[in-house]
């Protein structure tokens, strides 16, 4: 109860900052529309739709991780999280009603992906309900992220780190921009180490429906999510005490 | 009941609190006083469980701070310095947040927060969000958010710092309806409000509690004539000069 109570907060904050919906579900559609253009003039595989479509729905998640993270780091900062830290609520309702309301909120973003990508011609299919809903651990470790660094940053601080950190990193080890196989050496093992370009790839196989191909990115971006998830949820409770 | 047993905070070399030992009993209004850095706040924190002691502890309601943090939280309530309320939502919305932040479900808490709105008089802001009230307004939300959940002991931490004389005496009034039905701890740097309020009064100079008493009483032991006179002579004696 407590958890929802504070979730129904949040989501009426997340609604309420109207510059922050327009950008996190407009900038992805963009660059969508230009990459179909570019494709259109230059035929590139790469930015095919059922190749580039799920790319950039991950990327779009880095913007959920930039809310996350500046809403957390802005409660922070304030004495309203005073207050609501000498309630009865342990670190997990906070974390937990940080993260419903932004769940739905990447659902809506994905959907909002594909049904532009549908208007620009990736053929309409099952596979990509499949695809969202495979994409949903790939959510939870970008929350899990911008909770981290939420807890851990201040709301500056954020604005840099995942605003500018994240959304590179993830834009350029995720193979949605370009192949990791056509740079190939260090950076394609750096790449593949890290979660994002099996994000990608788990979503790209999730839109063929190629299980076999899917279940090891999968598990990999599962892995991540949880560890990052379980670390945002020790810091959040370690920070509840310091920063009073 | 609140008992202190050598509460003691330390931050780096710097000791905000040295073994408070205090008991305060049901439904006292009590008033904690000291210059800025003197463990006025360090000791709210303690009490509300916001930080660790370093050393001893404290039972609110027969609860450790300590070991039941949980039980001791679900008994308190703090209005902080600044107004504490959620800045995007409105004012019934802000009292609703809180009643769930207790536990309530919503329909309980939405029924809560119709009662506040009409026992605090903010029935008719009840629909604006919380950053479009000016201060006054603001604070008396904020006390209205502490007192939702039926708290047994209220924290009131300088409730009335940057606040005219006009919001400052409404705030008075509300928080003088108080007394006898919730423990209240008040910390304030007006003299005045402690004199008006309070039932005993703590002094706190450097982080040892050097004065306890009725107003009376510490009048007689500094043998002084006005509690600021008290006051700057407690402060002097521990260093702390004017």
């Amino acid at each position: 109860m407590k958890m929802l109570a504070f979730a129904n907060r949040c989501l009426k904050e997340l609604l309420r900052d109207r510059l922050t919906l327009i950008f996190g579900l407009g900038f992805p559609l963009v660059l969508l529309g230009l990459l179909t253009v570019i494709q259109h003039n230059i035929p590139v595989n790469l930015f095919e739709l059922s190749t580039l479509t799920p790319g950039i729905a991950v990327f779009g998640l880095s913007f959920v991780s930039l809310f996350a993270g500046l809403l957390i780091a802005k409660d922070r900062s304030s004495s309203f999280m005073l207050r609501l830290f000498t309630a009865p609520m342990r670190a997990w309702d906070f974390l937990g009603g940080y993260t419903i309301p932004l769940l739905p909120l990447c659902m809506v973003q994905m959907l909002v992906c594909f049904a532009a990508a549908v208007l620009l011609g990736l053929k309409l299919r099952l596979s990509i309900l499949f695809c969202i809903l495979v994409l949903l651990p790939a959510a939870i470790l970008y929350i899990s992220i911008g909770l981290l660094f939420g807890s851990l940053l201040n709301e500056k601080q954020v604005g840099s780190i995942s605003g500018a950190l994240l959304t590179n990193l993830s834009a350029w080890l995720s193979g949605t921009w370009f192949s990791l196989d056509l740079v190939g050496g260090w950076f394609r093992k750096l790449a593949y180490a890290l979660p994002f370009a099996h994000a990608v790839d788990a979503g790209r196989a999730a839109l063929r429906m190629d299980l076999p191909a899917l279940l090891p990115h999968l598990l990999w971006v599962t892995g991540y999510a949880l560890f990052f998830l379980i670390l945002a949820v020790l810091v959040f409770r370690k920070k509840m005490y310091s920063d009073a | 009941m609140i008992e202190t047993i050598g509460l003691k905070k330390v931050y780096g070399n710097v000791t905000a609190l040295d073994r408070l030992n205090l008991t305060i009993q049901d439904g006292e209004f009590f008033a904690l006083l000291g210059v800025n850095g003197a463990g006025k706040t360090t000791t709210i924190k303690l009490l509300s469980c916001l930080v660790r002691p370093s050393d001893g502890d404290a039972h609110v309601n027969a609860h450790s701070i300590v070991s039941e943090p949980l039980a001791v939280k679900q008994q308190i309530s703090v209005s902080p310095q600044e107004s504490a309320v959620a800045p995007n939502l409105t004012v019934l919305e802000n009292l609703a947040l809180i009643a769930g932040a207790y536990g309530a479900g919503p329909k309980e808490a939405k029924k809560r927060a119709e009662t506040q709105l009409e026992q605090y008089g903010l029935a008719e802001v009840a629909k604006k969000r919380a950053k479009t009230l000016s201060g006054g307004w603001q604070r008396r939300l904020s006390l209205a958010m502490s007192l939702i959940c039926d708290p047994k002991v209220l924290f009131l931490d300088e409730p009335t710092l940057g606040l005219d004389v006009i919001a400052r005496r409404q705030l008075w009034q509300t928080i003088e309806t108080l007394k006898g039905k919730v423990t209240v701890i008040l910390t304030t740097h007006y003299l005045e409000e402690a004199e008006a309020l309070a039932d005993r009064i703590g002094i706190l100079v450097g982080g040892k509690l050097v004065a306890l008493g009725t107003l009376s009483e510490i009048l007689a032991e500094t043998e002084t004539a006005s509690l600021e006179e008290a006051f700057l002579r407690l402060c002097s004696k521990g260093g702390v000069t004017a």
